[in-house]
């Protein structure tokens, strides 16, 4: 007996042997590098930073977390990227919802790929790309501006633009010309989940309904929009946490106002504060925590 | 012989009326001018292979398929346009369509939440009809938490909530296996007596079909072959398609048994079977191929010239053996007529 043959015989036998073997790649990487630093960063979170020394000190200590809150400006920054990652997350599901469904829904075979792929398109070119790319687009001088002008509606551009907060100088200045750009970033990531999760809804369930009287409106609110909800949820998580980590398109498009990952970013660098920085990057985790709980509560994962 | 009849006009006599219905799929003629009048309190069977239409005429009575032509009439109302949550129809499907977020109850009381009945009286209807198909108490589980057996029932209360005039029930029973489909035949069939719905059932099963219908349409290739009672579909088939596909049915060129040319329909069980080859009329004489032990019975093999036929005995005749001669008997009574199909 080959020493290959005595090997698989003896994988089979101790199937529990082979699935150690197979585990212990994604282990060591879940366990250690992923999870290990994420541990590591809530703790630096727990540490302070020695003013006078400029070094982190290794003992329990609030005062990050006092840092960040009691700073007016910083309690804003959490405030601006909750709120741009609450609206990003809205407007993915408005825009993602109808394409999911359009796609689950209406389209086979080749078509289906063809959707599939337009979908995907976008995640094929570079991030960075893309963001200066709709810095273009958005830009006084740009396509949409242009556009605007071309039909005679300058004035409404200009209309939109003079409202205070979401308006600006032009679109790429503005927190709506962010939104605009964070909205186009992540839309696939929310569109892929629901599909999966329409795709998994029988169309018997939705005829079901309608035999027992239901008209569509009732058929989508009793059926369809709740087997879609754990899509929805998967979706949002993908939208609301890259949302608030991101710290390019802040930084690229949009008026000057800093943005959780920024001052991830600035903290962590330039001013080398790492207990801050690490505070900062705990509150998207305990934000979506939260919101995970939600949406449990209100029985998104009964489906499941 | 066609029994003549009045020309009908959409009266409440008629459950469903279907007036040259047609629903074709591309080139595929899925349902082909159809004609067909279910009565009411009619335990009405449609009946063929898969492909044959039975389906797509059932789907396109609920609503769920639109026809490419022709009419559907529900107790005199042309439904033909109507969406299914305007039609005074339930339906039953295949895979039981259970709502996989709610519990039983909720999905038995679906039907009564859409009309915006109070949660008090959903309930208490919801228990009443889970009573009926004898799941009281399970009101509270998941249908994930269901035999096949119990989301089957479940299905059906559902349907039967809003007490339908007409209940739609496609293959129902498929998923479930012998024993538990046998069980369900007969509570289907007392419960159908019990409540006087008019029922239309599809099936492929022709055991499951004869015994519970009072009447049957016979599909092929989108249109109704036959449709007579259990007892006239089988006794006398008239196109050798219904003779091979209800029961099992020897076809025998007339010329080959001093007939006029055509084909007969001849059951196995009406055929007596000999050792030794004789001549005679009534008979063939031929080689045993192989013998079926059945238990109730035994199915005998024969070899005709070019013909392959099946004889069946309730006792098994101790002298044949495989490979000698035999001769089968029949009486000229029981040789059915088939009309030739165009």
């Amino acid at each position: 007996m080959t020493l290959r043959r005595r090997f698989s015989d003896a994988l089979y036998v101790r199937p529990l042997f082979l699935l150690l073997l197979l585990l212990i790649p994604p282990l060591l990487w879940l366990g250690i590098i992923y999870l290990g630093s994420l541990f590591n960063l809530m703790l630096y979170s727990f540490y302070s930073l020695n003013d006078f020394t400029g070094q982190v000190e290794y003992r329990f200590s609030l005062s990050a977390f006092q840092q960040l809150f009691s700073s007016p400006a910083n309690v804003d920054i959490v405030l601006r990227t909750t709120g741009m990652a609450l609206v990003v997350t809205l407007a993915c599901i408005g825009i993602g919802f109808p394409t999911a469904y359009y796609i689950a829904f209406y389209t086979k075979g080749s078509a289906r790929t063809f959707w599939y792929l337009m979908v995907l398109l976008p995640l094929w070119s570079s991030y960075l790309i893309k963001v200066y790319a709709w810095r273009l687009i958005l830009a006084g001088e740009g396509v949409i501006s242009w556009f605007f002008n071309l039909l005679g509606l300058g004035w409404l551009l200009q209309g939109i633009l003079s409202v205070p907060v979401i308006g600006g100088s032009s679109l790429s200045n503005s927190y709506l010309g962010m939104f605009l750009v964070f909205t186009y970033i992540w839309l696939p990531y929310m569109i892929l989940p629901i599909i999966a999760a329409l795709e998994r809804v029988p169309k018997s369930l939705i005829q079901a309904s309608s035999d027992l009287g239901a008209r569509p409106g009732q058929t989508f609110r009793r059926v369809i929009w709740p087997l879609a909800i754990p899509g929805v949820a998967a979706g949002s998580i993908f939208t609301f946490s890259l949302t608030l980590g991101d710290y390019i398109i802040p930084q690229v498009v949009g008026q000057p106002g800093f943005f959780i990952g920024q001052m991830v970013f600035i903290q962590q660098g330039t001013a080398g504060n790492l207990p801050l920085a690490a505070a900062f990057s705990v509150v998207p985790v305990v934000i979506i925590a939260i919101y995970l709980l939600i949406v449990r509560r209100l029985g998104a994962f009964n489906a499941l | 012989m066609q029994e003549e009849r009045e020309p009908v006009a959409p009266t409440t006599q008629v459950a469903v009326l279907l007036n040259q219905l047609s629903c074709h799929f591309g080139q595929v003629k899925a349902v082909d001018a159809v004609d067909l009048e279910v009565l009411p309190g009619e335990f009405f069977s449609m009946l063929g292979p898969s492909g044959s239409g039975k389906t797509t005429c059932l789907r396109l009575i609920g609503g769920f398929e639109q026809p490419t032509s022709g009419r559907i009439v529900l107790f005199g109302e042309d439904a033909s346009r109507l969406p299914p949550y305007a039609r005074d129809v339930n339906t039953v499907f295949q895979d039981y369509a259970l709502f996989p977020h709610m519990n039983v109850r909720d999905n038995v009381a679906y039907a009564l939440m859409v009309r915006g009945l109070p949660k008090p009286e959903r309930h208490k209807r919801a228990e009443e009809m889970l009573e009926l198909v004898k799941l009281s108490g399970f009101g509270n589980r998941r249908p994930g938490q269901l035999s096949g057996g119990q989301r089957q029932r479940v299905a059906l209360a559902r349907s039967l909530i809003n007490k339908p005039r007409l209940l739609l029930l496609d293959e129902p029973l498929g998923a479930l296996d012998l024993k538990l489909r046998e069980e369900m035949q007969i509570e289907l069939k007392a419960l159908q007596r019990q409540l006087g719905i008019t029922f239309i059932y599809v099936t492929h099963d022709q055991g499951e079909a004869l015994s519970m219908s009072d009447r049957v349409a016979v599909f092929n290739l989108g249109k109704i072959e036959q449709l007579d009672s259990p007892k006239q579909l089988y006794e006398y088939p008239k196109t050798e398609f219904v003779a091979r596909f209800v029961g099992s049915a020897n076809v025998l060129d007339g010329r080959l048994i001093g007939l006029r040319a055509g084909k007969y329909a001849l059951r196995p069980e009406r055929i007596y079977i000999q050792a030794g080859s004789q001549n005679g009329t009534n008979s063939l004489s031929g080689t045993l191929l192989d013998i079926h032990y059945l238990g109730s019975q035994t199915r005998y093999e024969v070899q005709v010239g070019g013909e392959r036929l099946t004889a069946v005995t309730s006792s098994e005749e101790q002298s044949l053996q495989i490979g000698n001669a035999v001769t089968l008997r029949w009486e000229s009574s029981f040789l059915r007529p088939l009309q030739e199909v165009s």
